[in-house]
């Protein structure tokens, strides 16, 4: 019954935002003007409908119910139970049946709460979000229904794959796509301010905290991915610009410019034309990016996911969706009347600075995920990888920095340098101090070669965080408001990961060793003595566990074991590296195989400060939230304070 | 005047997004369309095999040197373990091919004598000659890095195509043609 009620709900829904659609567009016109009462309506109980089908889903999956093929596939009666919660969304359907429960819970709290915008805008938003949606419940109810029963239950699961049961693994997919979604309901706004030309303070204030919303997803799940990435695989890097690990950042990039960007039209109603485009982009971007990881058209280490099928139907969404709000941009941008204009030495100028450099950043990562499938149209195949990534992205990364750091000092419209002369020159100095200090005292960044980026980074991690506390400087901490707040721990978590990653690969030390039992090594400040090789064996994995002791600079021993794991259904091998952190750095240990004399191969890398890498994400995430926060109670006084007055004005009128 | 031709001139500009989506969506129709070989060519292709010299790895088959892969006939030569589940897959294949008369020899990689004589009494024994490579240093220099692999190998023990994975019926053809020019 359970999945019949689901399956009824979501034909409903979908049925729903048709008529949400339709209505929302019709009543933009003068004769349809009377429908324009049901669209929010319809689309709360849009919302309403979609959550029961999920929690229906939710449902089947918890009682595991095997007459439902999905669960027949994708559980089993024996998974504890986190892992059956989290099988709800761990499969393709289930994702998909997220996404639009998330799309239309979102629209029915925008249908419900939002009323700064302009009616007609918001009658356009409505409607374009609906376009959106429908396309998602047609995949889902034309091709992947998650609620199809099988002709003959099965006697069990087939879904007890250990590999996928892993906290990080069952959290990490289902936060980029909360950030996906979100991005998506930034798309209806502009979509909706786009058909009525009503692109002003309105239109970003009402984005906003969606698109902070969003950005911290994005952040959230891209430093999880990049730390998951780190420990599981036993490769010791972070960051691969593997496509799929592109496929996210992609997006990021795209929403921290949008973010910005709104804050300009928000605040000042400049940047008009330029924050709608960022808005299309940034979801084009989660689209491109779903696509090319589900599509299976550019070869990765994540191809698990690939169906060419799926592809193609997530590809013509995205020729409906992107193309269409292209081409009402080209026709509609004209219309969007100029913003406020600012001067040269302004805050507005030092956005505008950060975000050409996030588009080009944008731009290069996008050129170099998509160039291999370019040069393979002409028949030559070639890889993409750090040495294209990094010093390029890198020539509009450190401009980027540099507005970062000043671009908060400096007052709206119109300002002068002179003024903020004495807040910039301590971070300016500490540069200078920390790359003199590097140069004089750690030969290894110059020899054998010259580690240019690593040395700049550091020297600019050092100054920006300095810089990104200024603006509290001569501040009452109390009053300062919690966006402020928020604006300060995001870009003082740049400067944090942006030394992990300098320190790191400048200084990171690695040893690939043939070791006998018995032996020690030095790493870095380490020594590290193999004391034994034995067999373990886990509920379905046996493996060889390697115990080590590690002493720090002459210092008391701490055991680390790394293990060579095989797991027996499927066979698979995993390494699981061990780790040792201190405050300043991480010991990263892997056992590797046995060669034929009896000695066993080891990687040991000494990483300094490379969690950082990983705080700093969490110090951006956190700084969204605050700003998150400290929007929408704003926003809730506001609103309250107005309907006081309106009230007041009721009366007196009377 | 000017006024009027600024203004289409910025008219033209906002189309370039779209012109940029368009690009993107022909190249990737271009990808979908013609997927492109997935697998990572071999730079082996063309060179003769490195030289070594392989004990067997059961006591009723020889092992295999360098040489005797050069006696003028085309062959197989196929990489496997015991242990490798698609091996057991595409052993009925081999089968096939070694009654109709192609001759196969075997690398097993990484084995114990026991496991790979059970792995043969279980799915049968095409191989002429089977070598026993622990260290996996023969597949390595021959260009294969998993299991199965099956090369073919023409009269002068030149490498002339490399199949990565298990052979299923729709990769027979295929092999047939790429024996047949090693063979001329």
């Amino acid at each position: 019954m359970i999945a019949e009620l689901g399956l009824a709900c979501l034909w409903m829904a979908g049925a729903l935002a048709l008529l949400q659609l339709v209505s929302g567009a019709l009543a933009l016109t003068s004769r349809g003007r009377e429908l324009a009462g049901i669209v929010r309506p319809v689309a709360v109980a849009q919302g309403l409908l979609c959550g029961v089908a999920f929690i229906c889903l939710i449902a089947l999956f918890l009682r595991t119910d095997l007459s439902v093929k999905l669960i027949a596939t994708n559980s089993h009666s024996l998974k504890p139970f986190i892992y059956k919660l989290a099988g709800t969304w761990g499969n393709h359907e289930g994702s998909m049946l997220l996404w639009v429960t998330v799309m239309a819970l979102a629209g029915a709290f925008i249908a419900a709460v939002e009323r700064r915008l302009r009616d007609d805008t918001m009658l356009a938003t409505l409607a374009g979000q609906a376009f959106v949606s429908i396309g998602f419940y047609a995949f889902l109810l034309l091709s992947s229904n998650p609620f199809e029963r099988l002709a003959e239950p099965v006697p069990e699961g087939q879904g007890l794959n250990p590999l996928l049961q892993d906290i990080g693994l069952a959290f990490h997919p289902p936060t980029l796509y909360l950030g996906y979604v979100g991005l998506s309901i930034a798309f209806s706004f502009a979509i909706g301010a786009l058909v009525t030309s009503d692109v002003g303070p309105a239109f970003a204030r009402a984005m906003r905290p969606w698109v902070l919303g969003a950005w911290i997803f994005l952040t959230v799940g891209i430093t999880a991915g990049s730390y998951w990435a780190y420990y599981e695989l036993g490769w010791g890097g972070w960051w691969f610009w593997d496509p799929v690990e592109n496929a996210s950042l992609m997006p990021w990039l795209a929403a921290t410019a949008l973010l910005h960007s709104s804050s300009v039209l928000a605040t000042r109603n400049a940047l008009r034309a330029w924050t709608v485009m960022l808005a299309v982009v940034a979801f084009s971007m989660s689209m491109i990016g779903t696509f090319l990881v589900r599509s299976g058209i550019l070869t990765s280490v994540h191809a698990f996911a690939v169906d060419p099928e799926r592809g193609s139907f997530i590809l013509a969404l995205l020729v409906i969706y992107i193309g269409g709000a292209l081409v009402l941009f080209a026709i509609r941008a004209r219309t969007i009347t100029e913003g406020a204009r600012f001067a040269v030495t302004s805050r507005e100028s030092a956005l505008v600075v950060n975000n050409v450099m996030l588009s080009a950043i944008l731009g290069i990562v996008l050129l170099g995920t998509l160039y291999p499938l370019l040069t393979e149209a002409f028949g030559e195949k070639v890889s993409v990888g750090p040495p294209y990534f990094d010093p390029v992205g890198a020539i509009f990364f450190i401009p980027m920095l540099l507005a970062m750091g000043v671009g908060p000092l400096l007052h709206w419209r119109n300002d002068r340098l002179g003024r903020i002369t004495g807040k910039i020159a301590i971070p300016a100095l500490l540069i200078g101090a920390v790359l003199l200090g590097l140069a004089l005292f750690a030969p290894s960044l110059f020899t054998p070669s010259f580690k240019l980026l690593p040395f700049i980074g550091m020297g600019l991690a050092v100054g920006l965080a300095v810089a990104s506390v200024m603006p509290l400087i001569g501040r009452n901490l109390r009053r300062t408001p919690l966006p402020t707040w928020g604006m300060v721990v995001a870009h003082l978590g740049i400067a944090v990961s942006l030394f992990g990653v300098a320190t790191d690969s400048a200084f990171s030390t690695e040893k690939l060793v043939a070791s006998r039992v018995g032996q020690s090594h030095v790493v870095g400040p380490w020594t590290i003595t193999l004391k034994n090789v034995e067999p373990i064996a886990g509920p379905n994995w046996t493996a060889l566990e390697a115990t080590m002791a590690a002493s720090y600079d002459g210092g008391k021993p701490k055991i680390v074991a790394p293990q060579a794991r095989n797991f027996t259904s499927p066979p698979t091998v995993t390494s699981e590296s061990a780790l040792l952190t201190r405050w300043n750095g991480q010991l990263y240990a892997v056992l590797g195989e046995e060669a034929d004399d009896g000695r066993w191969q080891l990687r040991l890398w000494w990483k300094p400060f490379v969690p950082m890498i990983w705080y700093g994400g969490l110090l951006i995430g956190l700084g969204g939230l605050l700003s998150l926060i400290g929007r929408v109670a704003r926003d809730m006084k506001r609103s309250r304070a107005e309907e006081k007055i309106a009230d007041r004005r009721e009366r007196q009128g009377r | 005047m000017s006024q009027e031709i600024k203004s289409k001139r910025s008219g033209l500009w906002l189309w370039l997004p779209l012109a940029l989506f368009a690009g993107f969506f022909v190249l990737v129709m271009t990808g979908l369309l013609s997927p492109a070989d997935r697998n990572v060519a071999s730079t082996m292709i063309g060179k003769p095999l490195p030289q070594f010299d392989l004990r067997p790895a059961v006591p009723d088959r020889p092992g295999i040197a360098t040489a005797q892969l050069a006696d003028g006939k085309p062959r197989l030569l196929n990489v496997f373990a015991s242990w490798c589940i698609p091996c057991i897959a595409e052993a009925p294949q081999l089968e096939a091919w070694a009654r109709q008369g192609v001759p196969i020899d075997g690398i097993a990689i990484r084995d114990r004598t026991e496991d790979v004589q059970r792995f043969l009494s279980a799915n049968g024994n095409p191989y002429k000659r089977i070598g026993a490579d622990d260290l996996s240093a023969v597949q390595l220099s021959i260009g294969s890095s998993g299991v199965p692999e099956t090369f073919v190998i023409d009269g002068k023990g030149i490498i002339r195509h490399q199949h990565i994975g298990d052979i299923r019926a729709e990769d027979i053809p295929k092999l047939i043609e790429k024996l047949r020019e090693a063979g001329q």
